[in-house]
């Protein structure tokens, strides 16, 4: 880790240092654990097209697997989040571009459908033709459902999320295929995870390549994703991922190794998600994290306006 | 659903979609009038059906109900400062021991761009034609995202029920020609109901008024039709800058930046794909 410089703690004023924002009514670990399936999920079943293109099929069968469950327990942990669940259909009442919750559910319901037939129709042999033609399709949706996520959570007033939405898809992306390609490896004989592996590889460097570069940008709203309980997370996260990455590309041939690497680079994918999450909640909390960052916004605005008459 | 997602918007009940309709109606609350004495939250309470809060004290000066949440729909803040002991200079009212109280009856803004509507995935908050934004009860599924995207921390969740809640600008008394229970109940005015066009005039002239008795503090917020959320539908009249009543002092709703956002989402689903293929290529093994 390098060393951080000591900011002094700006001044502002707040209401009895209460926070203004309401900080997200999501729960733990439902909602951070969608996220890390819904990347597991949609980079999965692209895999899972690849390894069938290229005659995999210990890979593809893995990677159906991964793509057919992760969608099956994240639309159970997004179902569970709500607090009317009875009423979970009512996602479906209209289409918002606006909200990426609607667009994402209308990802997600299509994609859980043609993961779980492609996956039928691998296991059982059945229908063979169709059951690729609907591994195809959620492999097309795959890339959505990876990184849509990130525009649910960016579009907020969360400070910590909000102000990192460039970043934040590739993060996500980087994260959904580090994971799906750990699956990969995890499940697949070495001599078929080539692909997984290297998938794997160029996930966990962009995740570790946009978290860096969402950080040295944010300024103080990069202080959530280093302090506390999800700072701890998120180090631990990336310590984890470039560790395993490394495995991966020095011994990714060998069963054993293959196989920790990417249990690691799984695990590493899911801490990422829990501690982005907690960074947000943390920057929703603390007011100084709305306050200062608009004041700075307002000072400048108007030393523009002054300079321009 | 609403066509514009930032900036300027002076007829936002017609981006919504309805062609013959009310004028926008809104509240001017004028801080500097407002004595403390909660009649807007009891009438709120009272017309809407509204649970208890919690009937304790928080240690805050008078203040018990802390914010706006699912069970407090109008929330009085009071803000105790320390000022010079001199006959009053602000002509706000002082007590002697140089000790001033700033008061606030905060509120949902019903903002021209409303983020909590924009994300609501299942269109139960709506526009409605009165300009205003109101949640439709039989239709939320409590899926929580409008509480951590609105810029002012209003609408929250109501746990035992699971889904959220707000004022509703007394939508049911505005349909049947009524003001607002709070506005109607405030015995200062301080809380102005009435068309947005015309409660900005009036706020113009009310802090015109205050600045040439010496009030210099004087200051509007969410009156600003071209501020981050369009202008607020129920805007104030502070004696301080905004975050010390709680509210932030700039703010802008998310969907403002969800084009931009949405690209790069695309952008990334595409780098994604581009990785899969780069993984097959790559050597045979
Ligand atoms: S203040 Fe918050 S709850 Fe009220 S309309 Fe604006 S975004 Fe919605």
């Amino acid at each position: 880790m390098r060393e951080q410089p000591l900011v002094p703690e700006p001044e502002f004023a707040s209401y009895y240092g209460r926070p203004i924002l309401k900080p997200p009514v999501w729960k733990q670990p439902d909602v951070p654990m969608y996220l890390f399936l819904g990347g597991l999920a949609g980079a999965s079943a692209l895999l899972a097209e690849g390894a069938a293109m290229s005659g995999r099929p210990a890979l593809e069968r893995v990677a159906r697997i991964g793509a057919a469950s992760g969608a099956a327990f994240g639309t159970v942990a997004l179902v569970h989040d709500l607090g009317r669940p009875e009423r979970f259909l009512n996602m479906l009442r209209v289409i918002k571009l606006t909200s990426p919750l609607s667009v994402g559910s209308w990802v997600l319901a299509p994609f859980s459908g043609l993961a779980t037939a492609a996956l039928a129709s691998n296991l059982t042999g059945r229908l063979p033709v169709l059951g690729r033609l609907a591994g195809l399709g959620a492999g097309a949706l795959g890339p959505a459902l990876a990184t849509y996520t990130a525009a649910l959570i960016t579009n907020t007033a969360v400070p910590a999320w909000h102000e990192a939405f460039q970043e934040m898809p590739w993060i996500f992306a980087g994260s959904g295929a580090s994971a799906a390609g750990g699956l990969g490896m995890l499940g697949a004989p070495v001599d078929q995870a080539g692909p997984a592996r290297r998938l794997a590889v160029i996930g966990a460097a962009l995740e570790l390549g946009g978290s860096e570069l969402a950080i040295r940008r944010l300024g103080m709203l990069a202080e959530p994703y280093r302090e506390g309980k999800p700072g701890m997370l998120m180090k631990t996260a990336r310590a984890l991922t470039a560790g395993s990455a490394a495995v991966a590309l020095l011994g990714g041939r060998s069963r054993v190794l293959s196989g920790l690497a990417g249990a690691g680079l799984l695990v590493s994918s899911a801490i990422t998600r829990f501690g982005i999450f907690g960074a947000g909640v943390a920057s929703a909390k603390d007011p100084k994290y709305t306050v200062v960052p608009q004041r700075e916004r307002l000072r400048r605005r108007e030393a523009v306006g002054a300079a321009q008459g | 659903m609403s066509n514009s997602l930032a900036g300027r918007l002076d007829d936002v009940a017609g981006d919504a979609g309805y062609h013959d309709h009310p004028p926008r109606m809104g509240f001017f609350t004028d801080t500097s009038i407002c004595i403390g004495c909660k009649a807007c939250e009891v009438a709120c309470k009272e017309w809407n059906q509204v649970p208890e809060d919690g009937i304790s004290l928080s240690g805050m000066s008078y203040d018990n109900s802390l914010m706006l949440g699912a069970d407090t729909w109008r929330h009085v803040a009071f803000v105790e400062k320390t000022v010079p002991t001199e006959p009053a200079i602000t002509g706000v009212d002082q007590a002697a021991d140089g000790l001033q109280w700033l008061m606030a009856s905060d509120v949902c803004k019903h903002c021209t761009h409303a983020a909590c509507l924009d994300v609501c995935p299942t269109g139960s908050l709506f526009r409605t034609e009165f300009g205003t934004v109101v949640v439709q009860e039989d239709i939320c599924n409590g899926c929580g995202y409008c509480v951590p995207a609105c810029p002012y921390g209003v609408i929250d969740q109501r746990e035992d029920d699971g889904r959220v809640f707000k004022c509703t600008l007394c939508y049911d008394r505005l349909s049947v020609g009524e003001e607002p229970a709070c506005a109607k109940a405030c015995p200062t005015d301080s809380i102005q109901f009435g068309e947005l066009s015309e409660l900005r005039q009036r706020a113009e002239h009310r802090v015109a008024e205050l600045h040439d008795k010496g009030v210099d503090v004087a200051r509007l917020y969410g009156q600003d039709p071209d501020d981050g959320v369009g202008g607020d539908g129920a805007f104030f009249l502070l004696l301080d800058d905004a975050e010390v009543y709680g509210l932030p002092p700039d703010p802008v709703v998310t969907t403002r930046d969800l084009p931009a956002m949405w690209r790069h989402v695309g952008m990334a689903a595409l780098g994604l794909v581009g990785a899969g293929i780069a993984a097959f290529i790559g050597r045979p093994r």
